[in-house]
């Protein structure tokens, strides 16, 4: 596959990526989840603590293991033009997680409609990011993914 | 007295090879959510179940507008493998035992 987006959008997922492998190695196996990566550990089990406290215990770290390393292929191959099949994979991965976790952080509804931005707000910046991901992905499932 | 203690042996009678956890029957849930596009899971359930592209958007449009879709079956190994599996690409999944 290949990936025409220009040396600012490839500089900006360089970024992105570096904030999420931060944020994804700031949680201990066992420890208290950053509020904004719980949509990347959900429940399996939603009516049986037990088992999903296992479930937990057992997937947690296979789960960080795949994203570190998904995080890895994006980030070798950041300025890559052709794409193989597994870094494509790698790439819509990334970029979903990317979504999640930005998405978590501005709490983003279903009835979000694009609206006049605000320069004031904070959140903006995030905002924008957010639907510039979204943009991106679509485009990576539409060419085909894999 | 007498009925409590027989009372062992007649569910034993009632239920001759008793029922095993991996036959037990689970479902593999797929819930509506607002960050995910529409067009990824769809991409993601024929990536990792196989489903033709008809399969996979009814299966989508279960899940955008009933809120959940039953995407996958199995005894309890099997579907929390592929609870696994849609956790891996960010779909929120869960499993439960197919009553």
């Amino acid at each position: 596959m290949e990936v025409k987006i220009s040396d600012d959008e490839r500089r900006l997922l360089g970024e992105l990526i570096d904030q999420l492998r931060e944020l994804l190695l700031s949680t201990s196996p066992e420890g208290q989840l950053d509020p904004s990566l719980r949509r990347l550990y959900p429940a399996a089990y939603v009516d049986d603590v037990r088992q999903e406290q296992e479930y937990q215990r057992s997937t947690r770290d296979q789960l960080l293991e795949r994203r570190l390393a998904h995080l890895d292929i994006v980030e070798a191959t950041i300025n890559d033009v052709e794409l193989n099949p597994d870094s494509v994979t790698a790439w819509i991965t990334t970029v979903n997680d990317l979504r999640l976790v930005l998405g978590t952080q501005l709490d983003v509804s279903e009835d979000d409609e694009p609206r006049i931005l605000d320069p004031e707000d904070p959140q903006e910046q995030h905002r924008a990011i957010y639907h510039y991901l979204s943009h991106l992905l679509g485009e990576f499932v539409e060419a085909g993914g894999d | 007295m007498n009925q409590t203690e027989s009372s062992p042996v007649i569910a034993d009678e009632e239920n001759p090879g008793s029922v095993t956890d991996a036959d037990t029957p689970w479902v593999v849930l797929v819930w509506n959510d607002p960050i995910n596009l529409m067009s990824y899971v769809v991409h993601v359930l024929q990536k990792l179940f196989g489903y033709s592209s008809d399969k996979a958007t009814l299966l989508m449009l279960d899940v955008h507008h009933k809120g959940r879709a039953v995407v996958s079956n199995g005894n309890r190994e099997k579907a929390e493998l592929d609870v696994f599996k849609l956790h891996e690409f960010g779909l929120w999944a869960t499993m439960q035992k197919d009553v």
